[in-house]
């Protein structure tokens, strides 16, 4: 029994977004489109069970979903009934629909499923609605699933997806394709979404194990879809470039008993050598297209200098200090300048390294990096390296009382330790 | 990311140049649907086989044929990256739909590569 609901579950995961895209084409309107495709499901829930899986579960969920809207619009027309003409109008409306839902199925196109997505991620959205809606949508994840990976209650997360849904029909948002100028404005909306997702699963500290590698894994899964639907949009392949590199450490990132392990200390022979060649060919496409200066670009060209370095010794850090100068150039911020300042130290020695950390201080950015815990580890990391103990212990101190995460402490109080030992000679 | 690997049989007289335009139009239409859903990795399909088997000799004897004797051989596959084995089924049931034949999931088992053994 519980067999056949996996089979059922993986049977919608695959078909749900075609299925939405295809009575969205017809319907125009993603939340009604994705109610018809739910009480389809509903209604294959009931039935396979007892009748099994047809051979074509995806026709049999169309014809399902094409039912449930037929019925809607004849109990539109027993309320009517008396009014002739605005029944003869609804049996007109009725006939239409059955037959442009008959050919939607045929007619499903890749950029029906890349309407979806952009409508899914539009800018009158909240981002949180954006993300749930993507999950929901495009990934085919139940709510259930999502409100557990974002650690909300199911209702909060249910609740936030029919206001996303009503904001839509509100700002009566076409299902179109954008061009032009507003494509690349809502381009960057979607992936913005797709790397939060990423994020969420990759650098999350709380939340179950198994449902941060699944939004990896859907984040993963976008950024291929996107760039097949969209092959030439050079920041979609550098994204793509950028998850699949840090993906590829995955199995480095925890040690033995579940701890994080940093990046200069991972094993690299556990690195996923196919997944960095998928990363690298991305990258490389990015470039060939124009977007090497791009955000993503940039960041992902980052991350491959330190995946190209066989050890952490051999990573190229001038090309990293140079990447971080572009980056601060598109798109400046505390953390990208404080980012900056590690490479410098690294390239340049600790003196030029703090240089650079004191510099953002006069960039007028310090406001916002004076709670952030990892100015201190940094400037504490600097100071050690110059043999300035006394105040290296300070700048530790304040990160850890600064930091809510208990792994975070705990490297923090083993750097305190290793100061102690530099301290005394050990 | 698991992988696996989803392999359609073909009975043993099958002759491709007999096979029906529906069912490669049934089969493109996956593999473009797998594509635009970023699970596929890889899919081809396959000669006829030769098998090398070695004498108590030492010697190699090569044969015509699939080193089963089987009424069936492989075809052709797909590397499929999927979430889990339940997708990977709901894949492959869409394989037996589209190529009317038999279809066999397998997942794939890595071992990173040692970097010595990669030079």
């Amino acid at each position: 029994m519980t067999d056949i609901h996996k089979t059922i579950e993986a049977v919608w995961k695959i078909e749900s977004t075609r299925l939405i895209a295809a009575i969205a084409r017809v319907t125009r309107d993603i939340g009604i489109a994705e109610e018809l495709a739910q009480d389809a499901l509903v209604t294959a829930l009931e039935v396979w069970p007892e009748e099994g899986i047809p051979n074509n579960p995806a026709a049999w969920l169309m014809t399902a979903a094409k039912r449930r809207a037929l019925d809607s619009l004849r109990r539109a027309r027993m309320l009517v009934q008396k009014h002739e003409e605005v029944a003869r109008e609804l049996d007109h409306q009725q006939q239409q629909l059955a037959d442009a839902l008959e050919h939607a199925w045929d007619q499903v196109i890749a950029d029906d499923v890349l309407r979806l997505i952009f409508i899914a991620c539009h800018p009158v959205l909240a981002v949180e609605g954006r993300i749930a809606l993507t999950l929901r949508l495009i990934c085919g994840l139940t709510t259930a699933e999502i409100a557990r990976a974002f650690l909300v209650p199911e209702k909060t997360l249910g609740q936030r997806i029919s206001r996303a849904k009503k904001t839509l029909l509100e700002a009566r948002v076409p299902f179109e394709t954008p061009c032009g100028d507003e494509l690349r404005r809502r381009v960057e909306s979607v992936l913005s979404v797709v790397y939060l997702i990423f994020n969420e699963g990759y650098t999350a500290t709380s939340g179950e194990e198994w449902m941060r590698g699944a939004l990896c894994h859907e984040a993963l899964r976008l950024g291929r879809i996107l760039a097949q639907l969209l092959p030439g949009e050079s920041e979609v392949q550098a994204l793509l470039a950028l998850m699949e590199l840090n993906a590829s450490r995955t199995a480095a990132r925890r040690g033995h008993n579940g701890e994080a392990v940093l990046l200069p200390d991972q094993d690299r022979t556990l690195w996923d050598g196919a997944q960095i060649q998928q990363g690298m060919s991305a990258l490389d496409q990015a470039h060939r297209l124009g977007g090497g200066a791009g955000n993503y670009a940039l960041q992902a060209a980052i991350v491959a200098c330190h995946m190209r370095a066989r050890t952490a010794e051999e990573t190229d850090w001038e090309r990293i200090v140079l990447l971080y100068d572009a980056l601060m150039q598109t798109t400046p911020s505390p953390i990208v300048a404080l980012n900056r300042a590690v490479a410098v130290g690294m390239a340049q020695g600790p003196a030029a390294g703090l240089d650079a950390v004191d510099a953002i201080a006069t960039l007028g950015a310090d406001s916002v990096l004076a709670g952030y815990h990892l100015l201190h580890s940094v400037r504490g990391d600097l100071l050690t390296k110059m043999g300035r103990f006394s105040e290296a212990r300070e700048e530790i101190h304040r990160a850890i009382t600064m930091t809510q995460n208990l792994r975070e402490q705990e490297l923090l109080t083993e750097r305190l330790e290793q100061i102690e030992k530099a301290t005394w000679g050990l | 990311m698991p992988q696996y690997l989803v392999a359609g049989y073909l009975p043993d007289d099958f002759d491709p140049s007999q096979a029906d335009e529906a069912t490669g139009r049934a089969i493109h239409a996956l593999n473009k649907e797998m594509i635009a859903a970023g699970v596929r990795k890889f899919a081809c399909g396959l000669g006829s086989a030769k098998s090398l088997r070695a004498q108590t000799d030492g010697r190699v004897l090569i044969t015509d044929g699939p080193y089963l004797e089987t009424k069936e051989h492989i075809g052709g596959f797909w590397i499929l990256e999927c979430a889990d084995m339940d997708e990977a089924l709901a894949w492959a049931r869409k394989g037996v739909a589209a190529t009317r034949g038999q279809v066999e999931v397998r997942e794939i088992f890595f071992q990173p590569a040692p970097q010595e053994a990669t030079k």
